[in-house]
């Protein structure tokens, strides 16, 4: 039951949607596709669905060639982001639709909306019609068609996104547990970062129509193989500028220098791009490694109990995001630390250095 | 405890669209039911008549004919144009070039002034000279719709859909558009066929405009005047008057004001009820 694509590419006239994509899911896990609005997510899961077929390259489920094999035929089911429910059908005609479909005995399909409605807390709806249900009971009901299926393989399209932010959280939690003990291949399509480090399993990294990278997710968060990569997992964005290396030095222009020290201490003198998450700079020197930057501030929000400070340094929008109130006056000169020893190195190709 | 100031200059504000209704509405309805309600004779003079028009018209076989004829007409109209516009907008592509090619072409009927459609058609289906007579008759049809009732109805109805469904069309067409991607993505997946995806995500969400149509559409059609009466002029003999027709005979061919301006409120009421009726019972099928 693993779905492969291997070296999968769509283009449409000269427009090259998805660039050729090798890339393999294994049973049972839970893999998130990240990157920003337009990267590609839905056009990749369509291709995994066979809603579109590839122009080169082959799908292949289960050790068996699926290219160009209808959706129909294909065990497959998704969640979209706006709630697609049939409008005229009730909750639990919604529900059953995938299991009539296949000709299922009334009598189990009854016993399995149920135990469905049941796990996602829609038994007292079951009579009403999608219109007349919120958007997070809208969405448990796509949730719960898709799951009636039994499907191997299970498509959700940042299917949390229209949700306000408490529905969000509520459905987020859930939403491992509804998968935990099927081994179906679950693919969940997202642009927050976050949302990628909650859920766990794999990540993989779209920028425009690429994987930049595939792999656990906790791991592509710390050691990103490129910039890229570094740059679609981090929000606020990840602050990147130019740097030198000359002897045991770094140096950021005439501003800031510091020790090559760890694992930056053998890599060879030159320019290379500077990668500092936003939560490694900080009003403060903290760290074990921390290098003072003078900067103007543009922006200075305060959200319960984090500062997020944004801010120009040598030409560069920098963000800084850290625990504890910091005041700083819009338009003032100020001085923030980076933890260098937490940054990320990238060469004139955007790929990692070190590690 | 009433607090609230009021502003009575606001009324002046109103009043412009008070004068406006009232000289494009009030006015000419009251005085058709002035009319209605009294005898008129030459010079103006009028006397007190009561209901008896609205007697003699809702007793007159004339009246009854024409209004079955006009139900006739409408529903036959409706129950062509509404399943063939949806069946057209169905089959018109949703994106690429033939978009706008279809479009325009379908349009182009409700663009043409409406004496100028039943005046087309008048010719086109004239048995002598007419595309449509000549063919029909040369096809071993005995077709003459300036004789024969039948072709007569045949003609009229034809020249309706022919002008009409295309806002039918329109109208579905818009509404189709309108249904996100996913909606068909998620039933093909569920594997639906197209007739599920017609009956369970297309017909539901073409629900409001379709009813926006149908409204239109029996509206238009029961006051339908300009088009038979180039065509057909209500012939041969009274076989196409509808109510507007036999309305106007009344009003302006026999002068008969009284009796005219009682069939007209009658004729207002019938539309107002039978809408009313319409509207309320789809919005009901819509809430269930």
């Amino acid at each position: 039951m693993t779905l492969e694509l291997k070296d999968v590419s769509l283009r449409f006239g000269a427009d090259t949607h998805i660039y050729p994509t090798s890339l393999t899911l294994d049973p049972g896990s839970f893999n998130i596709l990240l990157g920003t609005t337009l990267a590609g997510k839905t056009t990749l899961m369509k291709l995994m669905a066979g809603l579109e077929k590839p122009t080169r390259g082959e799908v292949w489920f289960s050790g068996r060639n699926v290219t160009g094999v209808s959706v129909r035929s294909r065990n497959v089911s998704m969640v979209y982001q706006q709630f697609i429910n049939y409008p005229n059908l009730t909750v639990y005609e919604n529900i059953a639709s995938p299991l009539r479909v296949a000709r299922i005995a009334e009598a189990e399909i009854r016993k399995k909306v149920e135990s469905l409605a049941e796990l996602l807390k829609l038994s007292p709806m079951l009579e009403r019609r999608p219109g007349e249900l919120s958007g997070g009971q809208q969405q448990r009901t796509a949730l719960a068609r898709a799951l009636a299926k039994d499907s191997d393989l299970v498509l959700l399209d940042e299917p949390l996104a229209n949700l306000d932010f408490k529905l969000r959280e509520e459905l987020r939690d859930e939403l491992p547990r509804l998968f935990a003990d099927r081994d179906c291949i679950v693919v969940y399509a997202t642009t927050e970062p976050t949302e990628a480090l909650l859920f766990g399993g794999n990540t993989a990294c779209l920028h425009e129509g690429r994987i930049a990278q595939f792999g656990p997710t906790g791991e592509i968060y710390r050691a990103p193989k490129d910039l890229v990569s570094a740059q679609v997992f981090s929000d606020p964005p990840i602050n990147t500028v130019t740097v030198t290396k000359r002897g045991g030095e770094f140096r950021l222009a005439d501003m800031a220098a510091w020790a090559a020290i760890g694992e930056f201490a053998n890599i060879a003198d030159g320019d290379y791009t500077l990668g500092v998450r936003p939560h490694h700079v900080s009003p403060l020197a903290r760290g074990e490694n921390p290098v003072g930057i003078d900067g103007k501030v543009l922006v200075a929000e305060l959200s319960g109990s984090e500062s997020i400070i944004h801010f120009t340094m040598h030409g560069a929008t920098w963000v800084s995001q850290s625990h504890g109130i910091h005041p700083f006056e819009v338009g003032s000169q100020a001085k923030l630390y980076a933890d260098m020893s937490r940054a990320m190195l990238f060469d004139k190709n955007g790929t990692r250095v070190a590690a | 405890m009433n607090n609230k100031t009021i502003n009575h200059a606001a009324w002046i504000f109103v009043l412009p669209v008070v004068a406006l209704v009232a000289f494009n509405a009030i006015i000419p309805l009251m005085t058709v039911v002035n009319y209605s309600v009294q005898e008129t004779f030459g010079d103006n003079t009028f006397f007190w008549a009561g209901v008896i028009w609205f007697e003699e018209v809702l007793h007159s076989s004339r009246f009854h004919d024409a209004l079955l004829r006009q139900l006739a007409f409408t529903f036959t109209i409706l129950a062509i144009e509404v399943p063939l516009g949806v069946a057209i907008a169905l089959a018109m592509p949703r994106k690429g070039a033939w978009v706008s090619v279809c479009l325009v072409t379908m349009a182009l009927p409700l663009l043409i002034p409406w004496n100028v459609v039943g005046a087309m058609w008048n010719i086109f289906a004239l048995p002598d000279i007419g595309l449509l007579g000549r063919g029909l008759n040369a096809l071993g049809f005995d077709y003459n719709f300036t004789r024969q009732p039948g072709d007569a109805w045949f003609t009229l109805i034809l020249m309706d859909v022919w002008h009409w469904t295309s806002l039918v069309v329109l109208l579905a067409y818009a509404g189709l558009v309108s249904i996100p991607d996913a909606y068909y993505q998620a039933a093909k997946i569920d594997g639906a066929g197209s007739f599920a995806i017609f009956r369970f995500i297309q017909l539901p969400k073409l629900k409001r405009v379709l009813t926006i149509a149908v409204l239109l559409r029996f509206m238009d059609s029961f006051m339908i005047y300009t088009e038979p009466f180039v065509l057909t002029g209500g012939g041969p003999g009274n076989s196409t008057t509808l109510l507007s027709i036999d309305l106007v005979k009344i009003a302006l061919g026999q002068f008969d004001l009284g009796p005219a301006a009682a069939m007209s409120l009658i004729y207002f009421l019938i539309i107002l009820l039978l809408s009313w009726v319409f509207y309320t019972l789809m919005m009901r099928s819509e809430a269930q």
